[in-house]
């Protein structure tokens, strides 16, 4: 299996707090992967430098076939390449439209002179439409985004990240203030993106996580604790001491 | 001599119309001097008096200084007939006349039989020069001192003689100090022989007193000469290249020209004039008026001219050319012999050296007054923006409050001591009270909307440079520093520092210790240092965070009132003052880095030392230097966006 | 206005061009046209028109001399200002960056069509001066007697080196475009590469806007120091036409500038673009991680609008007849800044609003021809207390009323189809 990123030897520290020491990360193509750890452990941190937005002090971040070293681009060059990032907290433009937002994040020329150009062709707005159907905001799509229930924020910027059409996606907490139908939903939606392309989810809650069904990786103190599926990181004993056994 | 004698005889024999009462004492050597010179003295020629004035001064009389003052003062009269000198009080017809040898009354005479000596104002300076000598060596240390200063303010060779006369009787250290330093550049300036020259010279390396260098420069003046044939001789400085700094082609040709090496050069406004006096039916020298549109055409025409000899001939542009290269140009010293001119140079160099050096540090204690300025005006600032996050367009506003209240604390107490000690409190109360009142109703209602507040202060900023327009208004308004503050700290003639701008840094300093016993030691600060790092958890553990940040500002804006009293007390208080504050007090948050004390204080050395030095690249124009400073700025900005102290962390990468 | 009368207006004349969202799940796949979907700009044209030629006809010029040639210009000043603030809107109310410079980008533009309006009067002005010499003058002479006469007030008779396009006027039309779309470009470049943001790039404009101003307070800036540029309301070689005339075709032209920055100002925010400039507006770091290269766009509109800014600028000084430094001052700004925000910003129709009410009440007010207030013996001169008005209603707009003006529009009930 080659790997769609490669995170190796990465190290970041603030004012001398590491938050990032020597981390090790790989997923394949097609993969779903849970991230978990205790607060503090670089989770955020991790996507931070994998999605650009903070440069490592050491290491190295290979991406995609041609590997790629992630460190020399932009955020936005990034996301171009195909990462997309859902934040802990919906990020959505809520002074504008579901169709709107939507439409934005659709993979489309980001050079801003296309983007004066553009006019939406029937295919656009047809996948617009089936974008808010799979998220489940298909009668919403009119709606300012800001007047959407805290929920289907979430969705509409999961769909927004599909809109993107990612190789890979990291979903910071998807599930966080999700009512238990609502996580169901969502849990069903990353399963099945993961069908065609690489998502990792940083996420807080076990059930959620078992729900999931996928490997886990254990963060610690900035580097890797343990990686395995569900059933094998939850029985190590280092990993009990840390983190579940709190 | 004889005749004298017998003109006193016939006075006393009463031949003369009014006979004195008292016998003048005709053969008082005062007076026997005086009758020497009597012709040239009743003459009154500048040209010619030289040797009465100098026969008076070096006569060693006692009375000599008398004479020469009151001849000075035109109070000498010399008699129609008998031609003997007398001091007079004209009053009315009558002139109350006195003897020159030891001032006893000769009685009232008829005026018109005396002439009063009226020397020009030329005659009278040589006297004064005369009457140096006396001055110098006057029992009165204060007459010796203004004598000094007359010197000093313009010297003549023959003060250098008198000069040294009076300096083994001087008494006073000081004076006797400032006689002998006086002497040397005399000696410098006037005296004949050059090694003592040379030796004067030397005595005065590396003194930076501007005497010095205004004795020396023009032993250094160099003239520049041309030559077709190489000079050589010690006076020759060196060769300059025309096109060269300070010497142009041009020069360099109207140099040629003045002494007669080569043909002039037409200015184009006197060769129309010319062309327009030879216009004859329509054409000058051939050349139809209307093709002369263009500067080739007149030349051209203007040579023919030349040619039919109705005009001087004219070096054309290639001429001068030619002509130049077939010339050397010398700089030539023209100033003092060339040893002391060397000599000269080699010390001025040695003290320019030192100048600079002096100059420098003058120039770093201009840049840390006005850093201490801008600290002043930027820590106000510093704490509402680095604390609250809150950017306060209307600081500038506050520290014009405090700055009128010190004029209006002026108004009522006259006592510029007292009424600064009260004026310092009062603008911290006026401007905490006035930063209270907006943050309770403006600043609180736009928390997390920094632009909205950055807009609402610009309101209320307009709002409040109108009002004091409106009420003092727009002429600038005095603010005086207490007496005890005027003048400046003299280290030496080039470095100094007015006790004002001391004040301002000490100030400052002291500022700089409050801001950090009230956020290091107080439980104020311990709480603002809490809200600003987390206001929720804050909230939580009983701190009151609305009061927290209410006190802040008020806090921020009172030293920005104490801040306007210290700027008014050197600079002007105008309505617009603050605005002439805001933007380089910005500059000093932003440079230094936001929510950080330090850093405002480098911010502040940076943007001060940096406008003095580029005021100092270009002197003439400080305008240019602020331009010049933003946008060095900008470029620092590009560099360093968080500021020289920069919040580390996930805090700043939030 | 019906809307099958508007759609088809703008079929008609404006072709067929695709908005950005479908209007509804029904229409989807619809195409609309750029009239239909944005009816305000149909009634914004009809407004300025039917205010053109309103005043063509009251005014002096060609009309029936109601309206004094003076009040024309005054208005024509306006649809300038309007034009500027549209600018203002677009780079602040849009894409969030709170510019406090765009004044100085309309003084530039000022200066430029300045810098040829004096030239060429002067030029006209020496060549009849030396017309009558004995000889001919030289190009030299003429080029010396122009400078004489420009710059003898600063104590300089040489053309400095910016002045070297200054005879052509259309070189110096291409500079009202040029310079400050190349000072915008660079300036922002700088800025935005370096991610400077928020409150810390509007005091870098402010700023910028400081720099360019006391640059210009120079004397040896080759502009003439604090004494501007004047006598700009004298078009070279028309000496003839009365100003009653000339003052129309500037406002005229400021019309059709206005209403063509609207047009464009409209088209821009309308599509993809807009929605791109607006997320920007409202989290940037997002729109980022949608792989927009989030500093491109903030260069481009920062340039397009401080091009607006200075075509604006470029018809509004030959109407003053004057500019000078003070114009580019950093308060000029802040007053553009002020006129947004009370006419509301956000909305284009509400910056044009804002500028037109504030700056014509604040001729009224400074003119003098506001009545004076009596208060228990004390009188309120409105000269003198109009700035402070301002000051505080500007805060109170913040506080209470961030929509402005242009939110009172909100209260008309929203026709179907049109979208904000």
């Amino acid at each position: 299996m080659s790997a769609l990123l490669e995170v190796s030897g990465v190290s970041k520290s603030f004012d001398g707090f590491k938050a990032i020491n020597n981390l090790n990360f790989s997923i394949g193509e097609a993969e779903l992967r849970a991230v978990i750890g205790p607060n503090g452990a670089g989770k955020t941190t991790f996507m931070d430098i994998v999605t650009g937005k903070t440069r490592p002090d050491e290491g190295r971040v290979i991406w995609g076939e041609k590997s790629r070293s992630l460190l020399k681009m932009s955020e936005s060059r990034i996301a171009q390449e195909g990462i997309g990032r859902k934040f802990q907290r919906p990020t959505i433009f809520e002074d504008q439209s579901v169709a709107d937002n939507l439409m934005l994040a659709l993979r489309k020329d980001r050079n801003p002179l296309k983007v004066l150009f553009f006019t939406p062709s029937e295919a656009d707005h047809n996948r617009v439409a089936t974008l808010a159907g799979d998220v489940g905001l298909a009668d919403s799509l009119d709606r300012k985004a800001g007047e959407l229930s805290h929920g289907q924020k979430q969705w509409l910027e999961i769909g927004m990240l599909l809109a993107q059409e990612p190789k890979l996606l990291l979903v910071d907490e998807p599930a966080a203030g999700m009512t238990p139908a609502e996580r169901e939903h969502t849990t069903d939606l990353l399963v099945e993106a993961a069908k065609t392309r690489a998502v990792v989810v940083v996420e807080h809650d076990m059930e959620f996580v078992r729900r999931l069904n996928c490997r886990v990786t254990v963060l610690h103190e900035g580097s890797v604790l343990a990686e395995g599926s569900i059933d094998h990181v939850t029985s190590d004993e280092k990993v009990i001491e840390v983190y579940l056994g709190r | 001599m004889v005749r004298f004698f017998c003109l006193w005889l016939l006075a006393l024999c009463g031949l003369l119309p009014l006979q004195p009462i008292q016998a003048q004492s005709v053969d008082a050597p005062i007076q026997q001097l005086l009758q020497t010179h009597g012709e040239i003295i009743a003459k009154s020629s500048r040209k010619s008096i030289g040797p009465a004035i100098d026969a008076l001064a070096g006569s060693g009389l006692p009375e000599a200084q008398v004479v020469l003052q009151r001849w000075q003062d035109k109070e000498m009269w010399v008699g129609k007939d008998t031609g003997l000198f007398v001091f007079g009080d004209k009053d009315g017809k009558e002139l109350l006349a006195t003897d020159v040898a030891d001032g006893s009354t000769l009685g009232p005479f008829v005026a018109k039989d005396f002439k009063q000596l009226k020397p020009n104002s030329g005659i009278r300076g040589m006297i004064a020069a005369a009457l140096v000598q006396f001055q110098l060596s006057n029992p009165d240390p204060i007459v010796r001192l203004t004598a000094l200063s007359a010197i000093e303010r313009d010297a003549e060779a023959s003060h250098l003689t008198a000069l040294r006369a009076s300096i083994d009787g001087e008494p006073n250290a000081d004076i006797l100090a400032r006689k002998t330093r006086l002497e040397r550049l005399l000696t410098i300036q006037f005296a004949e022989d050059d090694v003592e020259r040379i030796a004067a010279i030397k005595g005065f390396d590396g003194d930076l007193g501007v005497d010095v260098r205004a004795a020396l420069n023009p032993l250094a003046t160099t003239q520049i000469v041309a030559s077709d044939t190489p000079l050589t001789g010690s006076d020759i400085r060196g060769i300059i290249a025309p096109g060269s700094d300070g010497f142009s082609e041009t020069d360099a040709y109207a140099l040629l020209v003045a002494d007669d090496k080569a043909k002039p050069i037409i200015d184009p406004e006197d060769q129309k004039q010319i062309l327009v006096a030879n216009i004859n039916g329509g054409s000058v020298a051939g050349f139809p008026v209307s093709t002369l549109d263009t500067q080739i055409a007149r030349d051209e025409a203007y040579a023919a001219l030349a040619a039919a000899g109705r005009a001087d001939p004219v070096a054309t542009q290639a001429e001068t050319a030619t002509i130049l290269a077939g010339f050397t140009f010398y700089e030539r010293y023209i100033g003092a012999p060339p040893n002391v001119a060397l000599a000269a140079v080699a010390v001025l160099s040695n003290i320019e050296n030192k100048v600079a050096v002096n100059q420098a540090v003058d120039l770093g204690l201009d840049a840390l007054s006005l850093a201490s300025i801008y600290f002043l005006a930027a820590i106000g600032l510093a704490i509402t923006f680095g604390v609250m996050g809150v950017i306060n367009m209307a600081h500038g506003e506050f520290i014009m409050m405090g700055a009128y209240t010190g004029y209006v604390v002026q108004l009522f107490v006259p006592d510029y001591t007292l009424s600064i000690i009260l004026a310092i409190p009062l603008a911290f109360a006026v401007t905490f009270a006035a930063g209270v009142a907006m943050e309770r109703l403006v600043i609180r209602w736009l928390y997390h909307r920094p632009l909205e507040t950055l807009l609402a202060t610009f309101g209320v900023s307009i709002a409040l440079q109108q009002i004091a327009k409106n009420i003092f208004g727009t002429q600038a308004r005095p603010l005086t520093a207490p007496g005890w503050l005027d003048g400046s700290l003299i280290i030496n003639d080039i470095v100094q520092i007015s006790y004002i701008r001391i004040a301002i840094f000490i100030l400052a300093l002291l500022f700089l210790a409050l801001f950090l016993i009230v956020m290091n030691r107080t439980r104020l600060g311990l709480e603002v240092r809490a809200v600003t790092q987390n206001p929720r958890m804050a909230a939580s553990m009983g701190i009151n965070p609305d009061k927290i940040n209410m006190l802040t500002f008020g806090f921020g804006s009172g030293i920005a009132g104490i801040a306007g009293v210290a700027i008014g007390l050197y600079a002007k208080v105008t309505s617009e003052m603050g605005a002439d504050y805001i933007v380089q007090s910005f500059m000093t948050v932003v440079v230094g880095g936001v929510g950080n004390i330090w850093g405002t204080l480098l911010g502040a050395t940076m943007v001060g030392s940096l406008q003095k030095g580029i005021e100092w690249l270009n002197p003439s124009n400080t305008l240019a230097a602020q331009t010049y400073m933003i946008l060095f700025i900008i470029l620092f900005i590009q560099f360093r966006p968080r500021g020289i102290i920069a919040l580390k962390g996930r805090a700043a990468e939030a | 206005m019906p809307k099958d009368a508007t759609s088809s207006f703008g079929e008609k004349y404006l072709g067929g061009s695709g908005g950005l969202a479908p209007q509804s799940v029904g229409a989807k796949g619809v195409e609309t046209t750029f009239i239909a979907k944005h009816p305000s700009v149909l009634i914004f044209l009809a407004c300025l028109a039917v205010f053109t030629i309103g005043v063509t006809i009251l005014a002096e010029g060609f009309g029936i001399g109601v309206i004094s040639t003076s009040f024309v210009k005054t208005l024509g000043k306006t649809l300038c200002l309007c034009l500027v603030a549209l600018a203002m809107d677009l780079v602040w109310g849009y894409c969030g960056i709170l510019s406090l410079g765009h004044m100085a980008f309309f003084g530039i533009g000022g200066y430029a069509i300045g810098m040829w309006l004096m030239y060429a009067r002067t030029e006209l002005i020496v060549l009849s001066s030396l017309a009558n010499a004995p000889l001919p003058p030289t190009p030299d002479e003429i080029t010396n007697g122009i400078a004489t006469q420009i710059f003898g007030v600063v104590g300089a008779s040489e053309f400095p080196p910016i002045w070297a396009f200054a005879h052509s006027l259309s070189l110096q039309l291409a500079a009202v475009v040029i310079v400050p779309g190349l000072l915008a470009l660079v300036f922002g470049w700088l800025a935005f590469r370096s991610r400077v943001t928020g409150v810390y790039l509007s005091i870098l404009t402010q700023a910028m806007t400081l720099a360019l101003a006391l640059y210009l307070f120079q004397n040896d800036s080759g502009l003439r120091g604090n004494n501007g540029l004047s006598g700009l309301q004298n078009l070279p070689g028309l000496d003839d036409v009365p100003q009653s005339a000339v003052s129309l075709w500037f406002f005229w032209a400021s019309a059709l500038a206005l209403g063509a920055g609207y047009l464009v100002c409209t088209w821009v925010v309308s599509g993809k673009f807009g929605s791109v400039i607006r997320a920007i507006r409202d989290d940037e770091a997002r729109v980022r991680f949608l792989g927009y290269s989030v500093e491109t766009y903030k260069l481009f509109i920062f340039t397009l609008t401080a091009i607006l800014a200075a075509i604006a600028g470029a018809l509004y000084y030959p109407q003053a007849g004057i500019i000078n430094p003070a114009e580019i001052a950093p308060i000029a700004s802040i007053y553009l800044a002020v006129w947004v925000a009370i006419g509301g910003r956000g909305r284009l129709y509400g910056a044009v609003i804002g500028a037109a009410f504030v700056s014509l009440l604040s001729t009224w007010f400074t003119g003098g021809q506001a009545p004076d207030i009596n208060i228990a013996g004390v009188t309120i001169q409105w000269v003198d207390w109009w700035t402070v008005l301002l000051g505080l209603s500007f805060v109170f707009v913040t506080l209470f009323a961030p929509k402005g003006i242009g939110g009172l529009f909100d209260l008309i009930p929203r026709r179907k189809g049109e979208t904000s």
